[in-house]
C-alpha cells in the first residue's frame, strides 16, 4: 500500500502555492522604480508623488478590487493617515518618519475598523452615499477645527531626517523618492501576501457570491470590516507618506476629487490585479501631469471620454486588454 | 414677535432652497428607483439646463418662462439622446461601471461647457416683476423666492396627480416596487425609464435655472451641489416623490438655519445626520424597507 500523498506534494496543494509564487515579471516594476532614479533626477519630486498614488490605489485594491466593497469615501483614510501624522509632528513634537506612518496606519486602520463595522451592514448605493458623507463628514471636521488644521491653506510640517541620516530637502527629492519606494515595497509586499492568504481568497469568494459565503461558514461582516480596515490602514499609510514628502498638510487630502481619482487610477490600470495600481497609476499622473498644467480643460474632457469608454469596453484597464491581448497571442500559437 | 418674523423669514428662505432641491432631484430619485442606475451626472443635466436658460436671457433677451420651458426641452432632448446611446448599455453592469460611466460624463459636460461658454459664473438676470419684495400681511419677503415656493408646490402637486392619478404613474409605481413583477405584467419597463430619465432631466434644467441666482451658476455645479441632490434622493427613499420633496424641505431648512447660525462648518450636522439616518434606515427616512 502507498501512503496517502504528503499535503506538500498533493496537487491541490501544489496549485495554490503555484497561485502566489513570484512571476518571472514581477520584479520589473522595481527595478524599473529604481532605474527611474538614475534616468529622471529632475523628475524625483512628480516620481514620489506616482508612488504614493500607487501605494494609495493599492490599498483601494485591496476593498474594492479584492473584498468588492465599493466606497466614494476612500480620500476619508488618507486624510486621516496625513493628519494622524501631521498633527503628531505639529503638536506632540513626534518627528520621526518611520514611526509617524505606523501611527497613521494605526490611526486609520482603527477608523476603517469603526466606520467598516457600521458602514459594512449596508450595500449598493446607500453604502456609497455613507462612505461618500463619511468622507465629506471628516473633511468638514477639518474644516471645523481650522486653527489646528489650517483648513484649505493647510499647515506645513517638519519632519525629521528618515533614520536620523537622510534628510527631507523640499528642492531635492531624492530622499523622499527612495523613502516612497521602500516604503511601498514593504506595503506591497504585506498586500500581496494577504491577498494571496486564506483570509484574501475568502475575500473574493464573498465579492463573488456574498450569499454562498456564509453557508460555508465564512464569518462574512468580519471579515469584510477587517479587509476595510486593513485597506484603511494602508490609505493611512499613503497619506501619510503624502503629507511627510510633501511637508505639507490641507483638508484637500479627505476630498471627494482625491476619493474619485483613486477610483480611476485603479480602473484604470485594472482592478483586483495587484499591478493594476501600478499602471494606472503612471498612466494617469502621467497623463495629468503633462497636459493639465497646459491644457487643463481639454485634459477634463480626454479624461471624461476615457473614463465614458473604459465603463463601456474595457471593464478590466489597461491591464485587462493586455491580458486579452496575451490570451488572444497564445491561442493563435497553440 | 420679532421671534415670530425670524422664524417665518427662516422658513420661507429654506423652503425656496428647498423647493430647488426638490426639483433638480425629484427626477433622480425615480429614475434610481426604477432602475437602481447610480446617476452621478444628474447635476451636469441641472448644469446644462441652467446654462441653456439663463444664456438664452441673457443673450437672446429670451423671457424668463420661455426661456424655462426651453431649458426644459432642450435638456430632456439631449438627455434622451445620452440615455439611448450610452445609458442604456450600462443597465445590467456593477454599480462601479455606471459610477465610472457617469463621473466621466461629467466630466465631459463640464469640460464642454468650459470651452464652449468659459469658466466664469453666470448672473441670472430676474424680470423686473419677480425683484423687490412682497408684502404677505405678517411678512415682505423676496418676491423671487415666494415665486420659486409656490413653483415648487405647483410641480409637486403635478407630479403627485401624475404619480397617483394616471396609468403611467401606476406603472412608474408598480416598477419601482417589484421591476421584475411589473415587467411579466408586460409594463415596458425600458420606455418607462426613458420617459421618466428624459422628465426628470428636464426637471433638472428648470432647478438649475430657477436656482442659479442664489446657488451660482458655472460649469463646477455639475460636481459642487451633486452630494446635496444625493442626500436629498437618499434621505427621502428612491422612487419616492412625497419623500423627495419632505426631504428637500428639512434638508433646505437646515441648510439654512445652519448657514445662518453656524456660519463655519454648519454643513458637518447635515452629514453626521444623514450618516445616522442611513445606518438606522437604509431606504431613507419615506422609502419602503426592501
Amino acid at each position: 500500500m502507498s501512503a496517502p500523498a504528503s499535503p506538500l506534494t498533493h496537487p491541490a496543494a501544489l496549485a495554490l502555492a503555484r497561485r502566489h509564487r513570484v512571476r518571472i515579471w514581477e520584479p520589473l516594476p522595481w527595478l524599473v522604480a529604481i532605474a527611474a532614479y538614475f534616468v529622471f533626477p529632475s523628475y524625483l519630486t512628480f516620481g514620489t508623488e506616482i508612488l504614493v498614488m500607487v501605494l494609495f490605489a493599492l490599498s483601494l485594491d485591496l476593498a474594492l478590487g479584492y473584498a468588492g466593497i465599493i466606497t466614494l469615501g476612500h480620500a476619508a483614510f488618507f486624510g486621516a493617515g496625513a493628519y494622524a501624522a501631521g498633527m503628531l509632528s505639529l503638536y506632540a513634537g513626534w518627528n520621526e518618519p518611520i514611526s509617524l506612518l505606523l501611527a497613521a496606519a494605526l490611526v486609520a486602520g482603527i477608523l476603517g475598523l469603526l466606520s467598516g463595522w457600521v458602514l459594512l451592514r449596508t450595500h449598493g448605493l446607500t453604502l456609497l452615499m455613507l462612505t461618500l458623507s463619511f468622507a465629506a463628514l471628516l473633511e468638514e471636521l477639518c474644516n471645523q477645527f481650522i486653527e489646528y488644521t489650517g483648513g484649505f491653506d493647510g499647515k506645513n510640517l517638519d519632519i525629521a531626517p528618515v533614520l536620523g541620516a537622510f534628510e527631507f530637502n523640499p528642492l531635492y527629492s531624492n530622499t523622499q523618492y527612495l523613502y516612497a519606494l521602500a516604503v511601498l515595497f514593504v506595503m506591497f509586499v504585506l498586500v500581496r501576501s494577504i491577498v494571496y492568504s486564506p483570509f484574501g481568497h475568502s475575500l473574493t469568494g464573498i465579492r463573488e457570491n456574498i450569499l454562498r459565503m456564509p453557508a460555508v461558514g465564512t464569518p462574512v461582516q468580519w471579515r469584510l470590516a477587517m479587509a476595510y480596515s486593513i485597506s484603511a490602514a494602508v490609505a493611512g499609510v499613503a497619506g501619510a507618506l503624502s503629507a511627510q514628502t510633501t511637508l505639507f498638510v490641507n483638508q484637500t487630502f479627505f476630498n471627494l476629487e482625491k476619493s474619485a481619482t483613486v477610483i480611476i487610477i485603479l480602473i484604470l490600470g485594472g482592478y483586483g490585479r495587484l499591478y493594476g495600481a501600478f499602471i494606472g497609476a503612471i498612466a494617469y499622473m502621467a497623463l495629468a501631469h503633462f497636459l493639465s498644467k497646459a491644457y487643463p480643460t481639454a485634459w477634463q474632457l480626454g479624461l471624461g471620454l476615457l473614463l465614458i469608454v473604459i465603463a463601456l469596453f474595457a471593464r478590466n484597464g489597461i491591464l485587462g486588454i493586455g491580458a486579452r491581448m496575451l490570451r488572444r497571442l497564445g491561442g493563435r500559437a497553440a | 414677535m420679532i421671534f415670530g418674523i425670524d422664524v417665518a423669514s427662516i422658513l420661507l428662505g429654506g423652503f425656496a432652497a428647498g423647493m430647488v432641491l426638490f426639483i433638480v432631484s425629484v427626477g433622480l430619485s425615480v429614475t434610481m428607483g426604477l432602475m437602481g442606475f447610480v446617476n452621478l451626472a444628474h447635476g451636469g443635466f441641472a448644469m446644462i439646463g441652467g446654462y441653456v436658460i439663463v444664456l438664452s436671457m441673457n443673450r437672446w433677451g429670451v423671457g424668463f418662462v420661455p426661456a424655462l420651458a426651453l431649458g426644459f426641452v432642450a435638456t430632456a432632448a439631449f438627455s434622451v439622446v445620452m440615455e439611448r446611446l450610452l445609458y442604456s448599455r450600462l443597465y445590467r453592469a456593477v454599480e462601479l461601471d455606471q459610477v465610472l460611466f457617469t463621473i466621466g460624463l461629467v466630466f465631459f459636460m463640464i469640460a464642454s461647457v468650459t470651452l464652449l461658454v468659459g469658466p466664469e459664473n453666470q448672473q441670472l438676470q430676474l424680470p423686473d416683476m419677480l425683484r423687490g419684495q412682497l408684502d404677505l400681511g405678517f411678512i415682505t419677503y423676496r418676491t423671487y423666492s415666494i415665486v420659486i415656493i409656490v413653483i415648487g408646490v405647483v410641480f409637486m402637486v403635478g407630479i403627485w396627480l401624475g404619480f397617483e392619478r394616471t396609468r403611467m404613474g401606476a406603472q412608474i409605481r408598480a416598477a419601482v416596487d417589484n421591476r421584475r413583477m411589473a415587467e411579466s405584467l408586460g409594463i415596458n419597463v425600458n420606455r418607462l425609464f426613458t420617459f421618466t430619465f428624459a422628465f426628470g432631466s428636464g426637471m433638472a434644467a428648470l432647478g438649475g435655472g430657477l436656482g442659479a441666482e442664489f446657488l451660482g451658476l458655472d460649469p463646477q455645479y455639475a460636481l459642487k451641489y451633486l452630494v446635496y441632490f444625493l442626500i436629498v434622493v437618499a434621505v427621502g427613499g428612491l422612487g419616492r416623490v412625497t419623500g423627495v420633496f419632505y426631504a428637500a424641505l428639512i434638508i433646505g431648512v437646515l441648510d439654512f438655519v445652519l448657514k445662518q447660525y453656524v456660519p463655519r462648518g454648519g454643513t458637518l450636522y447635515i452629514y453626521a445626520l444623514t450618516i445616522l439616518l442611513l445606518l438606522l434606515r437604509p431606504q431613507g427616512l419615506f422609502g419602503k424597507p426592501a
